[in-house]
């Protein structure tokens, strides 16, 4: 046989390259600068005599402040499970060849998405104002029976929730190849079990990663119903907070707890946006300078 | 059951203003195999499709055992049927897809398992078992659990003929069903279908495999332009072709 075939050639590997890296001066400069001003900033924020840290401190754990964060999820919770359903049924209305129920869709859309979610939690919280009973022919309650605080506001945030997760399930249905409906009818499989049992949980893969999302930006979004008193995080710790003075500290408190729990939901939700992007190509980040000293020592040079 | 499993009485069927079908007559009897020649864009996979309603024949008459696909006919008027009716009618006729098809959230088990169970009520246990049998039959026992990602083409063409196979049908549709494949995935396919002829189901296959269609085909027609140019059996359709357009086909495929 030949004496150089490739695999020959090979079979030693070639000792690894140890090449002098680029230098990143502008990264190192601009770190510089970011963290000067951003020691002062903290600086100036917790030398500062107008805020009484201890009062931070002792109001963290309060049990209005975990009553409210209670409302808070609650809310966040039972409105997106709601939005979830209502843009489920709103996405296929708009999908479907009925004329009348593709109207009633984009009609609602188009109200929901076009006006401010305080506007909507507001009119839901006032409706007894122009309708001061509710209810068909000789069965009607008082409005302000039905509409509570928290029931206006999770009754404004899943309806608009619903506008919004309409174009998100609608996307993903829309994604789901029109052979797959063509198999399915082959089969003999109705309209509504060619979408429950085939397009639907093809769909998952494009719903559920921007549904994440929504959550986040849900639990961020229910703050607004301090408008109207519904006892969440926020309205509970303004009420503490100008019942003691102590409003700025009370923002901080309220601010730390959300920080905790978006922390918590983005750290949730990119774990799912990872396994439902599988297949799809991995970001590639050019590492160096800082990142390569900070996290990839070990594979750089065996620094431990 | 008659005679006559599907019988196209000239059918038209009109995109917009583009008319792809320009008058079908034909009859598929029962237990026999019916291969479409053709060339591209002649009208193939739409007489197909117009047999199991995906597509609405615009004029003509179209039935299927016996029964008008897609209209009920009350005296001398055509009623359009309801998606209910449309549904069941297609129960009995089996579709196999140029592309498969498989339901790629679903194992090649549940492919062919789920519309038994969820569309003709039969029971789990029973389903699962002539599940299971159909993908023995179609050399697959191995492969039940894997997902149709997991598997080549060949095999998902013969796990989408078994999910076919499964809802019991009268007459089996295949659209190029190895137009897709690797040419040494063909074979594997094409014994499958082998069999089934042998075993006296009535098939409809558009396919540009002459040597499937002279072996296998009781009656072979050659469609062009949306309409039928030639028809009988192998020997005269293909050994022995009458027409020029039918001849020039044959000479590019062969
Ligand atoms: N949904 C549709 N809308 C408009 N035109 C269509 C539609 N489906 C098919 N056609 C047209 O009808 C003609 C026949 O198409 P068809 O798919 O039936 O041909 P075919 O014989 O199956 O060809 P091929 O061998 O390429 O599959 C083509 O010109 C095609 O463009
Ligand atoms: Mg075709």
């Amino acid at each position: 046989m030949a004496t150089t075939t490739p695999a020959a050639r090979t079979s030693t590997a070639p000792a690894p390259i140890k090449a002098v890296p680029i230098r990143h001066y502008g990264q190192w400069a601009s770190a510089a600068v970011v963290l000067l001003l951003a020691g002062g900033l903290l600086y100036s924020v917790a030398a500062n005599d107008n805020i009484q840290w201890s009062v931070v401190g002792d109001y963290m754990f309060r049990p209005e402040i975990f009553h409210g964060i209670g409302i808070t999820l609650a809310l966040t919770v039972l409105s997106m499970v709601l939005g979830v359903i209502g843009g489920v049924l709103l996405a296929v209305m708009r999908l479907s060849g009925n004329p009348v129920l593709r109207a009633v869709s984009g009609g609602y859309l188009w109200i929901f998405r076009g006006t401010p979610v305080l506007v909507q939690i507001v009119i839901w919280f006032n409706l007894a104002l122009v309708f001061p009973r509710l209810g068909v022919g000789s069965f009607s309650v008082d409005t302000n029976h039905v509409i509570s605080p928290f029931g206006a506001a999770l009754l404004a945030l899943a309806l608009n929730e619903a506008a919004y997760m309409a174009e998100i399930v609608r996307g993903g249905i829309l994604s789901v190849d029109q052979g797959q409906t063509e198999a399915a009818h082959a089969l003999g499989y109705s309209g509504a079990k060619t979408m429950r049992l085939i397009v639907l949980p093809q769909a998952m893969r494009v719903i559920v990663p921007p549904t994440g999302n929504e959550v986040v930006t849900m639990l961020k979004t229910t703050a607004l119903v301090y408008a109207i008193g519904a006892a969440d995080l926020f309205t509970e710790a303004y009420n503490f907070g100008s019942k003691n003075f102590t409003l700025f500290e009370m923002y901080l408190v309220a601010s730390f707890w959300y920080l905790v729990m978006t922390t918590v939901l983005s750290t949730l939700q990119s774990r799912l946006e990872k396994k439902y992007a599988k297949g799809s190509h991995a970001v590639t980040t050019r590492t160096g300078g800082i990142t390569r000293l900070f996290f990839l020592r070990n594979a750089q040079g065996g620094v431990a | 059951m008659s005679a006559v499993m599907v019988k196209a009485e000239n059918v038209h069927k009109s995109f917009g203003h583009v008319e792809v079908l320009k008058g079908i007559d034909l009859e598929v009897k029962n237990g026999e195999v019916f291969c479409l020649l053709g060339p591209s864009g002649s009208g193939k996979s739409t007489f197909l499709r117009c047999i199991n309603h995906l597509e609405q024949v615009s004029a003509g008459r179209l039935s299927v055992d016996g029964a008008l696909i897609g209209y009920r006919e009350v005296g001398d008027k055509l009623h359009e049927m309801k998606p209910k009716e449309i549904a069941a009618q297609r129960r009995d006729i089996g579709m196999v897809f140029q592309r498969f098809n498989l339901f790629p959230h679903l194992t090649a088990l549940e492919n062919v398992m789920q519309a038994p169970v969820k569309i003709r009520g039969v029971g789990k246990a029973e389903a699962r078992e002539q599940a299971l049998r159909l993908l023995d039959r179609v050399g697959l026992a191995e492969r039940v659990d894997n997902y149709p990602g997991q598997l080549s083409g060949g095999q998902q063409q013969r796990v989408a003929i078994a999910r076919a196979l499964a809802m019991k049908p009268k007459l089996m549709l295949f659209d190029e069903p190895t137009s897709a494949l690797d040419p040494e995935l063909v074979g594997e396919v094409l014994d499958v279908m082998k069999d089934l002829a042998r075993e006296g189901m009535t098939m409809i296959v558009v396919t540009h495999e002459i040597g499937f269609a002279r072996e296998v085909a009781d009656t072979v027609v050659f469609m062009d332009g949306g309409v039928v140019v030639e028809a009988g059996s192998p020997a005269e359709v293909i050994d022995a072709p009458q027409h020029d357009r039918t001849k020039s086909f044959l000479s590019k495929v062969l």
